[in-house]
């Protein structure tokens, strides 16, 4: 069903898949991501649409391994198939002509970050991208980032390759250069939580992608909630995208590791029966 | 009304039926005490997913049956929402035909063998036995017989495929694979119509598979009725949400001429109170999900399920019944029910009530959680409870309950599962904005033809009743089914 058509490596740990699904390559825009599940009793989790060919009906998503189940999607080889792939799932990225935009991706939050570019350029706004990583090799589609960018600023911790420095560096000299109108935060959550702040002392509208846990995505299991001024929402259905401004990041960060101990353990287990990524997961 | 009653007494007085009636004298068969339902010992089943009910014998359902007057005013009839022929099922039970009993359950019900374990039959059929209304005794079993009947015809494999009608190359579809749709789709498969099931899961069956655990409904018994469904030409697409996948347009634009809406009332609530959020505090659906859709439980199961020694479960319905009984079995020591209101409202089925309380579940009634308390991890350590008292009834009918103040007490739960009821799945009517809805997000529907207020889409089950029960959801896909086949037919004439 949902065969996987091409493959490529951008680290070791991130890799880029092709996957046939013309129905959702049709239906889907910027900011909304698919719900996926390997093996009959595989989980099933989300990864962001980071682009689609509706003409020939594929998707492109960007995964980087952490734990069994992004580990399993990236052992699957071109040919192989998606047991159970849904979508396109949450609410679409309000993109409109605002002027200046300051885009922020840290991490493999970039690929989510690639198709909001691209649409807030073509929606005839001036995008000031800024991309960070802990190293050089862990910086991804900086090439097709800069394509829909007026100004790229990249950020390293360690100085490998652009500017050394955190995200929020980067993103401190755009804002002291010019007026931003909107800022947009995709990335770890502790990022997000600092680059948020850092918006905010700024008085800069600021939206962020969520990557909760989530089961179903739909909305029927509430695993994806969270704080939004005040209210609990799921980001399933209500986001992923919200005011970066209102969410309960602490809130965010204590759930989201919920289940580490448990992930970690299933993860060593996993590894030590797949010695070799390649293989093919049971 | 009269020509069912003129239909009900002229089989009422069929040969078979006047002989069965006299072989035992009605005072004999009065004195008869109700069977007993066979079940896993309580100590053992918490320790597996077994089913807790094993069924009757062959034995046990005759003699049981034989106990049915086969009264000439059925009023056990009126009690059922799809108005099952009981007298006549139960009776071909006592004569042996157990696969002829299977038939008349399917003149009118889809799954009866879901419907045999599920139904609140205390409250439906059973409430209105003669046994119940007049004798005062027990009444004939109803349920354990439907259940009897419709498993003899599943193991027998002989599961009767109902006759269809000559395809007539008309499309339709159906949105959600829970009861409501499932029996929609096999009745317009029935009168000859294309039918595809779209199915936002990556599992059909809705409730029946991620909601009500194997323990209670094993999840064969609805396979080998989805199985019969494709064997009729259902065709089945999981994995697609309408209204994401594909809108209502685009399925038009493929053909389909008009669509029934069963796609439940699956978004869980929460109560809004302090804490809430912590680590460990779930909603029922996300808990039953992980162990019944994603098989959490199992060991080469990739999806993880928080557990603790300590689990409460806020709530009274079968959902918390459900979730607190399943607790138990993944090895809680404690497992507790908190319900606000007392033992009498609860709107559990009476036998899980009862089968929950053989299995140690504890039962703090007349209380209600006000906040969450939790460790430097962010994991629930405990919640304060507050006592409650019963005051004037509402508008339900029930006695509100009131908090007395001053009566709050600490419990230690690691695990909590919220079980407070479930709104209306909003993705189709949010997708179709001329869709009339109503406040509480319920769809539209005419009380008669469930036609909503876009013509050629209609809707039944628990996304216009909000939750329901399964045998109401099944009754709504059958009577929109004929509605939709009669709009069609004028439609298309
Ligand atoms: C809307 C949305 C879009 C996403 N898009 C992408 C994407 O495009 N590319 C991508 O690589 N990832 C994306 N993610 C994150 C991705 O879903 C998780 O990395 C994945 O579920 C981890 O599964 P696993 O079994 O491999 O790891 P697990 O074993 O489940 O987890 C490994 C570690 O990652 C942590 N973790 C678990 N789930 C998440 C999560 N949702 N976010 C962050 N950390 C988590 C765990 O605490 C643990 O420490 C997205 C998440 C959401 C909610
Ligand atoms: C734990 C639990 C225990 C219960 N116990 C009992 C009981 O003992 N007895 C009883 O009578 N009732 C019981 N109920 C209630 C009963 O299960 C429901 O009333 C019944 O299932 C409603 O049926 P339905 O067909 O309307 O919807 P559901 O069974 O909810 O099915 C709806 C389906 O539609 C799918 N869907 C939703 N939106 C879309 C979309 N846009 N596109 C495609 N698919 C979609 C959903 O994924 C779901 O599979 C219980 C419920 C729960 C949760
Ligand atoms: S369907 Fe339910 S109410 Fe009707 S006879 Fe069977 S158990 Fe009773
Ligand atoms: S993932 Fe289940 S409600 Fe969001």
């Amino acid at each position: 069903m949902y065969e996987i058509l091409s493959k490529e490596f951008f680290s070791e740990n991130v890799v880029k898949l092709v996957i046939h699904a013309p129905r959702i390559a049709k239906a889907r825009r910027a900011g909304h991501f698919v719900i996926l599940k390997i093996g009959e009793k595989g989980e099933r989790f989300p990864l962001t649409i980071a682009g689609a060919d509706r003409e020939n009906g594929t998707i492109t998503l960007v995964v980087q391994k952490v734990g069994v189940s992004s580990r399993k999607l990236v052992a699957l080889e071109v040919g192989e198939c998606i047991t159970d792939l849904v979508g396109p799932l949450g609410q679409a990225t309000h993109i409109e002509h605002k002027g200046t935009i300051l885009a922020c991706g840290g991490g493999v939050g970039v690929a989510p970050l690639l198709p909001i570019v691209e649409a807030y350029k073509k929606a005839g706004n001036r995008v000031i991208t800024v991309i960070a990583a802990r190293s050089k090799d862990l910086i991804i589609l900086e090439d097709q980032i800069k394509e829909f960018s007026d100004e790229l600023i990249v950020m390293t911790d360690d100085g490998s390759h652009g500017q050394k420095g955190l995200v929020t560096e980067g993103m401190e000299a755009a804002i002291a250069r010019e007026k931003i109108d909107e800022a947009i935060i995709i990335g770890p959550a502790v990022m997000m939580k600092f680059a948020a702040m850092c918006t905010k002392k700024h008085n800069i509208p600021t939206m962020v992608s969520l990557n909760t846990i989530m089961v179903d995505g739909t909305g029927m299991c509430g695993a994806c909630r969270i704080t939004v001024a005040g209210k609990t929402k799921f980001v399933c259905v209500d986001g992923p995208e919200f005011d970066a401004h209102q969410v309960d990041f602490d809130e965010m960060l204590l759930r989201l590791n919920g289940y580490k101990e448990i992930e970690k353990a299933a993860e060593s287990t996993y590894l030590n029966l797949n010695t070799d990524s390649c293989q093919i997961p049971s | 009304m009269e020509e069912r009653d003129t239909y009900l007494k002229s089989e009422r007085s069929q040969p078979w039926r006047e002989d069965l009636r006299k072989l035992i004298s009605n005072k004999e068969r009065t004195n008869m005490v109700r069977v007993k339902m066979n079940e896993v010992d309580a100590q053992v089943r918490i320790k597996s997913y077994v089913e807790v009910n094993s069924g009757l014998s062959m034995e046990q359902a005759q003699l049981e049956a034989s106990r049915c007057i086969d009264c000439p005013n059925p009023t056990c009839i009126s009690g059922c929402p799809v108005e099952i022929n009981i007298p006549k099922f139960v009776k071909r039970i006592e004569q042996g035909e157990f696969l002829e009993a299977a038939k008349v359950l399917k003149e009118t019900s889809t799954l009866p063998a879901v419907c045999g374990r599920v139904c609140p039959q205390e409250k439906q059929c059973e409430a209105n036995c003669f046994y119940t209304l007049k004798l005062k005794k027990e009444p004939v079993a109803i349920g354990f017989l439907e259940r009897f009947a419709a498993d003899y015809e599943q193991a027998s494999g002989e599961i009767s495929i109902p006759e269809i009608k000559e395809k007539n190359g008309v499309k339709v579809g159906c949105i959600g694979s829970g009861p409501a749709g499932l029996t929609f789709a096999g009745e317009m498969a029935k009168s000859g119509y294309e039918v595809t099931v779209f199915e936002a899961l990556h599992e059909i069956g809705g409730v029946l598979k991620y909601g009500i655990p194997e323990f209670r409904l094993p999840n064969r018994v609805v396979d080998v009725e989805i199985d019969a469904l494709k064997r009729m030409g259902v065709q089945f697409e999981t994995n697609f949400i309408v209204g994401k996948t594909a809108t209502i347009e685009d399925l038009k634009e493929e053909g389909f001429q008009a669509f029934f809406a069963g796609s439940g009332a699956g978004l869980p609530r929460f109560m809004g109170i302090p804490g809430e959020n912590y680590l460990g505090i779930l909603s029922s659906n996300e808990y039953l999900t992980r162990i019944n859709l994603m098989h959490a439980a199992e060991l080469d199961s990739d999806t993880p399920v928080l557990s603790g020694k300590n689990v409460m479960v806020i709530g009274g319905g079968n959902t918390a019944m459900d979730s607190v009984r399943t607790a138990k079995r993944l090895g809680a020591t404690r497992a507790m029910i908190v319900y606000r209101r007392s033992m009498d409202e609860m709107p559990a089925r009476i036998e899980e009530i009862e089968h929950a309380k053989e299995e140690g579940i504890e039962f703090m009634t007349l209380a209600n959680p006000i906040e969450y308390f939790a460790d430097e991890k962010g994991r629930v350590k405990s919640v304060k409870i507050q006592k409650m008292e019963l005051g004037e009834p509402d508008a339900s009918g029930r006695r509100r309950p009131i908090p007395m103040e001053g009566s709050e007490e600490i419990i230690e739960a690691e695990t909590v599962v919220v079980s407070v009821g479930v709104s209306p799945n909003p993705i189709v009517p949010d997708s179709l904005p001329d869709l009339e809805t109503t406040k509480w997000g319920t769809i539209v529907v005419n009380p008669d033809s469930l036609q909503s207020s876009i013509p050629e889409m209609f809707a039944g089950g628990d996304i216009v009743r909000g939750g329901a029960t399964v045998i109401l959801a099944m009754g709504d896909g059958r009577r929109a089914a004929q509605a939709m086949h009669k709009y069609l037919t004028n439609k298309n004439a």
